[in-house]
């Protein structure tokens, strides 16, 4: 643990940093595109009423000034598979936006959607004997959790105590203060494959930046797209980004599931690209064009030029129905929700007291796919969109930026992650002041 | 059938998106920070203007230039007419003192008026024996205007052979050839005398009827006053008070005619006891007179 614990530990120092200059940049490091949203914060907000959330879901307090996307090259089921061609993406993008900023950007957030998430949950007790619960005691019980064996080559992207129970009393959000006898937390933890996370942290210092936090485009994805309620109450959020599809699940406003499904829009593309002959560029330019799902009479009798550049005149005037295009989507559509479906039942899913499912990402931008989701899916599926930030561009508002805009939003306000909380006090180096100072304190 | 002419850009291409090189973003990057943008802004510029100015004034016949350049333009300046000073007036005092005051100021007109030294001019008048204080100006119609405040003597002071005119507060203001130039003042003499002027101004005020008679107001031993009369007499006068036992001297001449007889000195020293010296053949004859009373009350 030690390890990552120190680095996530470290970028939460480095947000700190960025907070204070004022200045961060996002990186949505995806398949199909990377795009990078700068964001300037001004601080807390100026006219704030009450404590607890403020007004915009507390977001008021940053401002986009500068949003670019590229094409993303060199990322492969959202892992970085060709380093330089990924650094000269993230570049490309970091520049633009940059310009459009006109501020020059040190620390960035970043956020990947493969590299294979898988979740565990733990739970932890102690015996703190009637006394009040302190700071220490969260720490404690949170070390108390039995960690699994999750692989050597594996790191911890989250950890958040999504529960406390005190004694008979659960669903505790904060129980410092309280008396009892026993604390007990639950805990979700997200472990990614150690190498791509190495890979990424090599990509962003490649290009002069500092990570300032990771996350994983499932989760931030949730977080902009499923809104208060659904993430109050239990809901799955479904990114159907281009390499790979993220779903996470919520309940009590935490996430208490993350997976990801290796196939995404781009298989989608290569399917069209094999089962027509056509280079990849045309096929997703007619996949976005002409796109669906469910296919009608009317479609029969739509043709689509497919075009081709060889010189041969037959091969350059070919058409396909719009029929044929959709009968090539479905399938792998299918394949993809069928999946999901899978990863939802094994998490459990169908336990929750609501079982709302929101599409997101870019996939979901398919006509018809709402109806075909929910025909595997369950009844309650709908299509969503990131939530609203401001001054972001028009172009970045679509359902294919809500990973994007989750990390705006976990840029601002984080939710408490294991880091967060101070190391208990047992697991100091034998010498420590600290544990002179609490050894004054028990006996005095 | 194909067309001859080749589209510029097929339709479904991607759009071009190309990379930045690496050096490319760095200096993006530098350019974006604050700090080296501000000194680029600002900074080139200046150290442009720097070495363009440093080049040119680095040539000695091009800062020779500058120079002549700068005298001319601040000659044009200050010999416009409005600056020239072309005449010369000096008022309230006697001739010479004009004269030697016309010695201090420039002797030929018309001068720029930046060229005077108006300040130095009034020290160097102001240091001249006769004047008091001088108010030197540029005034109306560039006239170069020197108002003179002559010293008035106060008395005259016997130092050894000359005489010294001196006014009220002991300041010396020339010299006379003799005492019938200037009958009107009083004559001070002794050592110290020029320090305690104005006593001495304040007992020969004080000499009223006997002004006529006062030959001189002689200091001594530096701490008090003889006043001399014609016909050799004096009065002895004391370091305290001495004005009045003036007084009571004039009033003892007044009741008694006291010093129209033969009388040397009146000693007023000691208040308790004012003492007369007559002159020898007084006290010869007096002490002649006194035996024949004696004898003739011894006869009778």
């Amino acid at each position: 643990m030690g390890d990552l614990y120190d680095s996530q530990r470290a970028m939460r120092q480095m947000r700190k940093a960025a907070m204070q200059r004022g200045v961060v940049a996002i990186l949505d490091v995806g398949t199909s595109k990377i795009a990078c949203l700068v964001l300037r914060f001004d601080g807390p907000e100026q006219f704030r009423s009450v404590d607890g959330v403020g007004s915009m879901a507390g977001q008021s307090q940053f401002r986009v000034i500068g949003a670019a996307t590229t094409r993303s090259r060199g990322v492969r089921f959202g892992e970085v598979d060709a380093m330089q061609e990924t650094e000269r993406a993230i570049r490309t993008a970091v520049q633009a936006a940059q310009k459009m900023a006109n501020v020059r950007v040190d620390h960035v957030i970043a956020c990947l959607s493969g590299a294979r998430p898988r979740s565990y949950g733990l739970d932890g007790a102690i015996d703190i004997h009637g006394g009040m619960v302190t700071e220490q005691d969260i720490s404690q019980v949170m070390a108390a959790c039995d960690v699994p064996d999750y692989g050597a080559d594996r790191e911890v992207l989250h950890a958040q105590p999504i529960n406390f129970a005190l004694d008979h009393r659960s669903g505790m959000a904060d129980p410092r203060g309280q008396i009892g006898n026993k604390l007990t937390t639950d805990m979700h933890m997200l472990t990614v494959d150690g190498s791509a996370i190495q890979n990424i942290f090599y990509c962003i210092k490649r290009c002069d930046l500092e990570l300032a936090g990771l996350a994983s485009s499932a989760y931030v994805s949730g977080m902009s797209s499923l809104v208060e309620d659904e993430q109050e109450l239990g809901a799955a959020c479904i990114d159907l980004g281009g390499g790979s599809t993220g779903i996470s699940i919520f309940m009590k406003k935490h996430m208490i599931f993350a997976d990801s499904v290796r196939m995404g829009g781009e298989h989608v593309t290569s399917d069209i690209s094999m089962g027509l002959q056509i280079p990849a560029s045309t096929a997703e330019r007619i996949k976005t064009f002409y796109g669906g799902v469910v296919a009608t009479g009317m479609d029969d009798r739509e043709m689509i030029e497919i075009g081709g550049d060889t010189g041969d005149w037959e091969h350059d005037r070919r058409t396909v129905s719009r029929a044929e295009l959709i009968g090539i989507m479905r399938p792998r559509v299918e394949e993809i929700l069928e999946e999901v479906r899978a990863r939802l039942d094994a998490a459990g899913f169908e336990h929750l007291p609501s079982q709302q499912i929101v599409l997101t990402g870019g996939g979901s931008q398919i006509p018809g796919l709402d109806g075909l989701a929910s025909k595997i899916l369950g009844q309650q599926v709908r299509l969503g969109r990131p939530l609203r930030v401001q001054g972001l561009p028009q172009a970045a508002i679509g359902p294919a930026f809500s990973s994007a805009v989750g990390l705006t939003l976990f840029a601002a306000n984080p939710q408490d992650e294991w880091w967060d909380f101070e190391i208990p006090a047992d697991r100091y180096p034998a010498r420590s002041l600290k544990r002179a100072v609490k050894w004054f304190k028990d006996n005095w | 059938m194909r067309s001859l002419i080749r589209r510029t850009a097929p339709a479904n291409a991607a759009p071009r998106d190309p990379a930045p090189s690496k050096l490319g973003y760095k200096y993006q990057r530098l350019m974006l920070t604050p700090g080296f943008r501000a000194s680029v802004r600002i900074g080139v510029p200046i150290l442009l203007i720097a070495v363009i100015v440093g080049s040119w004034y680095s040539k000695p016949e091009n800062r020779a230039a500058l120079a002549a350049t700068i005298a001319e333009t601040k000659q044009d300046f200050q010999e416009r007419p409005q600056f020239m000073v072309r005449a010369l007036t000096i008022t309230g005092a006697d001739e010479a003192t004009m004269a030697q005051v016309a010695d201090l100021v420039p002797s030929e007109y018309p001068v720029s008026s930046f060229d005077l030294d108006l300040e130095g001019m009034r020290a160097a008048i102001e240091a001249l024996d006769p004047v008091k204080s001088a108010s030197v100006r540029v005034g109306q119609g560039g006239t170069l205007a020197v108002r003179l405040n002559p010293r008035v003597p106060a008395a005259l002071w016997r130092d050894g052979a000359t005489l010294r005119l001196i006014d009220g507060d002991g300041v010396q203001s020339g010299t006379i050839a003799s005492r019938a130039d200037r009958l009107d003042l009083p004559l001070i003499a002794g050592d110290g005398a020029e320090q305690k002027i104005e006593e001495a101004l304040a007992l020969y005020a004080g000499a009223g009827p006997l002004r006529e008679r006062v030959r001189g107001l002689v200091r001594m031993g530096e701490r008090r006053w003889d006043i001399v009369l014609d016909r050799e007499q004096r009065i002895l006068l004391p370091g305290d008070g001495a004005v009045a036992a003036l007084d009571r001297v004039i009033a003892l001449n007044e009741a008694q005619d006291m010093l129209s007889r033969d009388v040397a000195v009146v000693d007023m020293r000691k208040a308790e006891r004012p003492t007369l010296r007559m002159n020898e053949e007084a006290a010869i004859a007096l002490r002649r007179v006194n035996t024949t009373i004696n004898n003739d009350g011894a006869e009778n």
